[in-house]
């Protein structure tokens, strides 16, 4: 449909009075696969496709977006977009001045090695299914469920500046999880992350992941925490594992880099920023440990793509360099407010909503602490905390705390026991001021997060973040009571 | 928008063969929402997109397709791709059977309103410009959004169930701060947005924010609270998906065993989608009538929202809380409701000795379901109180506390409630103001890393 569509919206808007118009056209393609219990529980195949045009008139912003993909919807459309730009005067205010990125053009194809669409569903079901089977032998379990998904879209993005960029990207994933549940207790394992894994790339991805390998060994986990002793509670040293940094780097530093958030546009929403503007160049974040980049380049990475949805080419930029910190993610609105220019992290989350400031993949570099085992080692007293059970964190992305699923005790260098109900909680600086080790690459993994939810109407976006299991010391574990 | 639900969800049902029996869902949303921060408005959108989900059964087997493309090309894929797929699957012994027809069919407009149908971006900005005014007149940085929404829910499937919804969703809300920790909140939601007075929720979050100027720290500690609507609604919707589901009780993941005492007596609470006092939806995703279920009653355990899955497996039949199909989540009290107290409601801080005021609750995290236990953080205006008096705005602060235990303590209920429309998961609540004995703080954001 994109052509003409493109073509007419982009008309109607300049001649409406527009001083910038971008189109984005969309059309994606979902399959969702869950097994439970021995049954197949859900088998889905979705497809949505639309388009939105988004308009600048006096330097309002106004946006309108529509399934029907009829010609004159799209003058339509953009006609609405100009209305709204219109009222948005009404609010006062300075005007948005965009940052000047260059239009380019160019295509941009996620890479793979077989499609996951082409993959039969008999296979996909085998697989599904096999685990199931793996979990089943073990005894204990109330629930066990094995999920998978992939995604295709093909969008199109042209500006009036003559922007004009065609995408095919390609997401899959899949994961497990089973429960165990007495008078007392409910606990959960999942595998290899909570929610599962998921990629850009095709199902060569899904397969490496041999889910059917550790279905027995995360279910023996779930029935083992019925009867595991509680965390203790205290300042201790902690090792955490790299599904779990993954959620800590979202939380407490994915976020406050927002450039939007910290301009005050989520206020009402998603929230603000300890990070303003003062801070860049300036604040420790960290260790000198710590290094953090948000890179769009990444192969597999959840948040890797050609462009950005305001045409802005993907990017990697350092945001903590040796604990300090030096970037944010920014967009073409927002970038020159701190005097750059957009580093490519704006999109939106469908053909229906507009771009917004996005996590890339905000990887935490792997450090020189070598593997796993190396580090627990190196450990004289503390725990190990495994795999995302709850999370929470303030407006300003300062006070966390997170649960995991699983913790082992380490006494001199060693795994001394299984503790339940691990929780954790810190000041976000303080926190990773006290990072003293990160393991090195070979323990490091690219973690998709599929559910990261910003803005009103609120937009779900699938972002990415590397890291490796990492270490802390004085952290406040085992928080409320559990008497 | 001119679509016919009846007659496309009658197309796609045409376009099942092959003695499979189907269900088909139709879904239209017109949202338009104006979003202002830093006093201007910043983003102002509009979206309009109809779907239609279909699911085909056949002895266990069972697939699902949806698409937005409704046209003839389109609905033939998308039978295309529900018969595939049903063709593949692996039968499924615990699947529910299509909802039968009922006695009388439901076409409901409960809750639908022309006023919020008909709204323009000149309304909404007008409503955001006098949020701006008030909060500007305090030297408040006003943020917030001003929506309107027209739902349209329509089911039919091939036992000759037709059953459908609309209604219109009018919501305001802000955000004022001051930049240097202050900070005040309010909203508005009702089906009529003639109802929102936008000046009115201005006044009131701009009251919060210049009050909450200049906060200072409280150490953690178990104190009194008086808790606002706005806080009680959240810790409703946290409770939707850890006692209410019939699905969380059936997996023994549940804080609330039926027929037991789990709260204190003053406690009731239930789930009625007709009521139009709240945001009415009259039938679920799959057809159902909406019960009236009662769930929390003088404090007992009394029951839970089923769908047709959850229904089969408790030997009960629905109650008409079925997100659509495939659903693994579960059914969703969406429309809950908390029986008022006795107190008017300026006596819930006249009548605390000493303890905290909480405007509202941030990010809520389940740390473990079964105890009821949630986390989560103050906001947007916490005071600390002694001899019935607001003393001083405080810190916000981290709270991880069992609500069970909370609402067990509960010593007074204001004899008010307000309709709140939760911002992550569209559950709706009208709930009162509540004093409790005792609540959990368990962490500061301390004073040092405040800028
Ligand atoms: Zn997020």
């Amino acid at each position: 449909m994109s052509g003409e569509v493109i073509e007419r919206a982009l008309d109607a808007a300049m001649g409406g009075g527009a001083s910038y118009a971008d189109v984005r056209t969309s059309e994606k393609r979902i399959e969702s696969l869950s097994v439970k219990d021995g049954t197949l529980q859900g088998a889905e195949s979705d497809l949505t496709a639309g388009f939105g045009v988004r308009v600048l008139v006096d330097g309002r912003w106004g946006f309108a977006a529509s399934a029907n993909s009829d010609p004159s919807d799209a003058e339509q459309a953009a006609l609405r977009a100009v209305a709204i730009a219109r009222a948005s005067a009404i609010g006062g205010g300075s005007p948005v001045i965009l940052d000047d990125t260059p239009p380019e053009r160019g295509t941009y194809q996620t890479p793979f090695v077989e499609d996951p669409f082409a993959v039969s569903l008999d296979d996909k079901l085998r697989l599904l299914f096999d685990v199931d089977a793996e979990m089943g032998r073990v005894a204990g379990l109330t629930t066990r469920h094995a999920t998978y998904g992939a995604v295709s879209e093909h969008k199109v993005f042209a500006s009036s500046a003559g922007a004009h960029l065609e995408q095919d990207l390609v997401e899959c994933g899949a994961g497990f999880t089973v429960t165990a549940v007495n008078d007392d207790e409910a606990q959960e394992r999942t595998y290899p992350a909570l929610g599962g894994q998921m990629v850009t790339g095709g199902f060569e991805a899904v397969r490496a992941l041999d889910l059917v390998v550790h279905a027995q060994e995360i279910s023996e986990q779930a029935v083992a925490l019925l009867e595991a002793p509680q965390c203790p509670s205290g300042e201790m040293t902690v090792i955490i594992d790299s599904s779990q940094m993954a959620l800590q780097v979202h939380e407490s530093c994915g976020h406050p880099i927002e450039l939007d958030r910290v301009l005050g546009m989520e206020a009402s929403f998603a929230g603000t920023s300890f990070l303003t503007t003062d801070n860049l160049g300036v604040l420790q974040y960290g260790s000198s440990v710590v290094n953090i980049d948000a890179d769009a380049t990444a192969p597999g990475g959840l948040g890797t793509f050609g462009w950005d949805d305001e045409g802005v080419p993907a990017q990697n930029v350092p945001i903590v360099s040796a604990g300090r910190f030096v970037g944010y993610l920014t967009s073409r609105e927002t970038a020159p407010i701190v005097g750059r220019q957009s580093m490519g992290s704006s999109r939106a989350g469908s053909w229906r909503q507009i771009p917004l400031i996005r996590m890339t993949n905000v990887n935490l570099r792997p450090g020189s602490a070598g593997s796993l085992e190396d580090l627990i080692a190196d450990t004289d007293d503390g725990i190990l905390l495994a795999t995302n059970r709850s999370w929470s964190i303030d407006d300003r992305r300062l006070n966390f705390q997170f649960g995991t699923q699983i913790g082992w005790l380490i006494k001199d260098g060693r795994r001394a026991g299984m503790v339940r109900n691990p929780t954790y909680t810190g000041i976000t600086p303080r926190f990773w001021g006290s990072c003293d080790a990160i393991c090195g690459p070979s323990e490091w993994t690219l973690w998709g997060v599929p559910n990261c939810g910003k803005g009103e109407p609120m937009q779900t976006a699938h972002v990415g973040h590397g890291a490796a299991p990492a270490r802390f010391r004085n952290v406040q574990v085992g928080v409320g009571r559990w008497g | 928008m001119g679509l016919n639900a009846e007659i496309i969800l009658q197309a796609a049902l045409d376009r099942v063969a092959g003695g499979w029996q189907a269900e088909a869902v139709f879904t239209n949303h017109d949202l338009s929402l104006t979003r202002f921060a830093g006093s201007r408005i910043h983003q102002n959108v509009s979206q309009t997109d109809a779907t239609v989900r279909l699911r085909v059964e056949r002895d266990g087997q069972t697939g699902v397709a949806s698409t937005n493309r409704l046209d003839s090309d389109g609905l033939d894929d998308l039978a295309r791709r529900a018969a595939a797929i049903g063709q593949k699957a692996a039968p499924n012994p615990d699947a529910a059977p299509l909802a039968g027809p009922p006695a009388e069919a439901v076409h409901s407009r409960i809750g639908w309103e022309a006023s919020t149908a008909a709204a323009d971006p000149v309304q909404r900005a007008e409503g955001a410009r006098a949020v701006i005014a008030a909060g500007s007149q305090h030297g408040l940085e006003v943020s917030g959004a001003f929506s309107t929404e027209s739902m349209h829910l329509a089911v039919a499937n091939s036992r000759g169930l037709m059953s459908s919804h609309q209604g219109t969703t009018a919501k305001l809300l802000t955000v004022m701060m001051d930049g240097k920790g202050s900070s005040g909140y309010a909203q508005a939601t009702s089906p009529d947005i003639d109802e929102i007075d936008a000046a009115a929720v201005g006044a009131e979050a701009a009251e919060r924010g210049a009050r909450s100027a200049g906060a200072t720290d409280l150490e953690p500690g178990e104190y009194p609270v008086v808790l606002s609507e706005y806080a009680m609604h959240v810790v409703l919707e946290y409770l939707a998906e850890i006692a209410f589901s019939g699905l969380a009780l059936l997996e023994g993941r549940s804080c609330m065993p039926l027929g037991e005492r789990v709260m204190g007596d003053t406690v009731t609470i239930w789930d009625d989608g007709r009521d139009p006092s709240g945001l009415p939806a009259a039938i679920d995703f799959e057809g159902v009538a909406k019960q009236r279920v009662m769930l929390v009653e003088e404090g007992i355990g009394r029951g839970v929202v089923h769908d047709s899955v959850t229904a089969k497996r408790a030997g009960t039949t629905s109650t008409g809380h079925g997100l659509p199909a495939p659903n693994i989540w579960g059914p969703v009290a969406w429309n809950l409701f908390m029986a008022p107290g006795t107190t008017p409601r300026s006596e819930l801080v006249a009548g605390m000795e000493r303890g905290v005021l909480v405007t509202r609750f941030w990010y809520l995290s389940v740390v473990h379901s079964k105890r009821g236990l949630l986390t989560g953080m103050t906001k947007d205006g916490t005071f600390w109180v002694e001899n019935g008096q607001i003393v001083r705005p405080i810190r916000n602060l981290r709270w991880t506390q069992s609500i069970p235990e909370a609402f067990s303590r509960i010593s007074a209920l204001s004899n008010t409630s307000q309709l709140i429309l939760a911002d992550y998961s569209g559950i709706a609540a009208r709930v009162p103001a509540a004093r409790i004995d005792s609540w959990n703080f368990t962490g500061a954001t301390v004073a040092e890393t405040d800028r």
